[in-house]
């Protein structure tokens, strides 16, 4: 950064805020937790201790921090299976699942929303931004409402006759799915929204007279133009539902533990902050770098829309 | 062009209607058009001419009327169920196919075996000449090479008609004159029946057998260039085809070879009939390259003979555009080819001159 050259006075002040924000706010501790993860701990109560030891110039990294999420210590388990690992996959399967969830009802809508009058576009899409007014918990404890053995749901379903007893659906994968699925959704309707506004209508058009069926044109010219929106959208879903902690703890079962909830009680409960931290570096590796290959690879999300 | 009798009638409107909420796009067109010919929609902006193509390719429903397709209605088909192929404004080429893809798009959904799809793509890209260019992404192609992917895009299906919006609407002017030709020529060996929309007359002219002026929704005039433009059957015609000079007046004379007007600038003399009744008003309509200018009069002429004086004059190159003012006030718009005869040279600004027309060369118009 200090080395860019300016013609702009301010261009450098401009940039570099956001840069030094990052620098001190994201790498810094990524590196300190990075840090953490290769001390050894042992007994004692800090996990900040030094793993270089200066009188022998000897750099001590106690792997075992890693090793253990791949393997049990105790040579019960194989490779692989271990309580992180389940936690790994159950925590990229749920935010999978969230993030084609808020795909199937964000793309309909995010349509819906882009072809109808520019009039009403900014009314539709406030209703979308409306949730954000109100606290995060407030939403998601509104849900536990909704969903209790006694909330709304079941007292419709059983005085209604449709029921006898309640059907138990706070604290199960559904009510886990629904939450995420819900507080999640603008974050796709929003991408694919501005990708979808911007998208040619006569494309469709010509799709129609070259003698496709509207269907068959948004498959084939509709769905790949908004490859960019959709991909945009996916991540936007997927990558914070990976790590998400407060949902799943809020309306989730506890028999389905996420990785989130794994690394807050290794932190916490078991005060393991070296094993802590690993789990968060394993994860951070888990989605960084699919990512930087898929990008690498393809680059066409910002291919050029004419 | 197809002459025979049974090419004609090949696409027909009938009373075609189009009314968006209170407004009337389109106003009881009759078109006919014949089979293998290229036919123009020219008019202004708003005058109902995209909404009639629009209404061919099957994008609006008509409010009433029928579209014939050799006898047969395709009114209430939809865009893909019609053999019309659009070519459009924009190209709407499809940016995430390249140039093969998009030739080969309506061939696929037609579900030919792929032996017969990559033969007629590669058939239509000689046709263009884009072979070399068949894996290139649209947005890596000029204004020209895309219009002539859109063209191949839109002949690959062998539709039966070819539908063209503004055709060389999007290209710059020095592209477009090379355009016209190149395009007419490839919709010519292909022996498709065209229509095109056009605001750019010289466009129409240049590339249709026959033009159909449309004003307000409404159809004015069908001919070819050559008609409209030398008798146009109305002032709108005169005024919208080419530079015309309008002399409101009255009927003063009606014979069955000849008639006259009482003008502005006098009583003008026209070599054909118009079965009016005297008195009624007419126009009479004279182009600007008709008239003949010089200082000294020329001899023997007893009438269609003016004076005035030159205000301005407007060098072109090729020819010299001269506003005369007649004493009464009339603006009199005068072309003359550039070195067309030596007293030319001597007019200038603020001289007083003669100007004159034979009577066949000015056209009577009612209304």
């Amino acid at each position: 950064m200090t080395k860019l050259s300016l013609k702009v006075p301010g261009r450098g002040f401009v940039i570099g805020l956001p840069y030094t924000w990052l620098v001190v706010f994201f790498l810094l501790p990524f590196l300190i937790l990075l840090y953490i993860s290769f001390v050894d701990m042992g007994n004692d109560i800090s996990p900040f201790k030094p793993i270089w030891d200066s009188s022998t110039g000897l750099l001590t990294l106690k792997y075992e921090n890693y090793w253990t999420i791949f393997r049990s210590d105790d040579g019960s388990g194989g490779l692989f299976q271990t309580i992180y690992i389940e936690a790994y996959v159950r925590s990229l399967l749920y935010a999978l699942a969230t993030a084609v969830l808020c795909l199937l009802i964000g793309y309909p809508f995010s349509y819906f929303v882009a072809r109808s009058k520019p009039s009403v576009r900014p009314a539709l899409l406030m209703m979308v931004m409306l949730p954000f007014w109100t606290s995060f918990l407030l939403r998601v404890y509104a849900w536990k409402g909704i969903l209790a053995d006694q909330g709304v749901i079941n007292q419709v379903l059983m005085s209604l006759g449709l029921v006898d007893e309640p059907i138990q659906m706070l604290y199960t994968n559904v009510s886990m799915l629904v939450g995420m699925t819900y507080v999640y959704l603008p974050f796709m309707v929003l991408p694919l929204y501005a990708n979808l506004v911007k998208m040619d209508f006569r494309l469709l058009e010509a799709a129609y007279d070259l003698g496709t069926s509207p269907l068959k044109a948004f498959w084939l010219v509709t769905v790949p133009l908004s490859k960019a929106g959709i991909i945009a959208g996916f991540m936007l879903v997927f990558i914070p539902c990976v790590g998400e902690f407060v949902i799943p703890s809020l309306l989730g079962g506890p028999e389905n533990i996420m990785i989130g909830r794994v690394v807050w009680d290794e932190m916490f409960t078991s005060n393991n902050w070296p094993r802590a931290s690993a789990l968060a570096v394993v994860m951070i590796g888990l989605i960084v770098i699919p990512l930087a290959v898929y990008y690498h690879y393809t680059g066409d999300a910002a291919e050029p829309r004419h | 062009m197809a002459e025979q009798d049974s090419r004609q009638d090949y696409l027909v409107t009938e009373e075609l209607v189009k009314r968006f909420d209170e407004a009337l796009a389109v106003d009881e067109v009759n078109l006919s058009i014949k089979q293998g010919e290229i036919f123009a929609l020219l008019g202004s902006s708003g005058c109902g001419k995209s909404t009639l193509l629009r209404m061919l390719a099957g994008f609006e429903k008509p409010t009433s009327g029928r579209i014939l397709l050799s006898g047969r209605d395709v009114a209430n088909l939809a865009p893909y169920e019609r053999p019309f192929n659009m070519m459009f404004q924009s190209y709407a080429l499809f940016p995430h196919l390249d140039i093969w893809e998009n030739v080969a798009f309506g061939l696929k959904r037609e579900g030919l075996p792929s032996a017969d799809i990559k033969q007629r793509v590669g058939e239509m890209l000689d046709l263009v000449q884009l072979g070399p260019y068949a894996r290139r992404k649209p947005h890596q192609l000029s204004g020209g090479q895309q219009q002539r992917v859109a063209l191949a895009r839109s002949l690959a299906k062998r539709p039966k008609v070819l539908l063209l919006d503004e055709p060389l609407g999007a290209l710059d002017k020095k592209l477009r004159e090379q355009t016209q030709f190149e395009l007419v020529n490839i919709v010519e060996k292909v022996g498709v029946t065209c229509v095109m929309v056009t605001h750019d007359q010289e466009e129409a002219m240049t590339m249709a057998g026959r033009i159909a002026v449309m004003s307000k929704g409404r159809v004015l005039q069908v001919g070819s260039p050559q008609e409209v433009y030398e008798y146009p059957g109305s002032r709108f015609v005169a005024d919208f085809i080419g530079s015309v000079n309008l002399l409101d007046g009255k009927l003063s004379v009606d014979e069955t070879d000849h008639c006259a007007a009482l003008t502005a600038i006098g009583e003008v003399h026209v070599g054909h009939s118009i079965s009016g009744t005297l008195g009624m008003p007419v126009a009479v309509a004279v182009r600007p390259e008709k008239v003949s200018i010089g200082k000294k009069a020329p001899q023997g002429l007893s009438h269609n003979l003016f004076n005035g004086r030159v205000k301005e004059i407007a060098y072109f190159g090729s020819y010299n555009t001269y506003i005369v003012v007649t004493p009464q006030g009339y603006r009199m718009k005068i072309t003359e080819p550039n070195g067309s005869h030596l007293d030319l040279l001597d007019i200038t600004w603020e001289d007083d001159v003669f100007f004159w027309w034979d009577d066949t060369d000015a056209l009577v118009l009612r209304d």
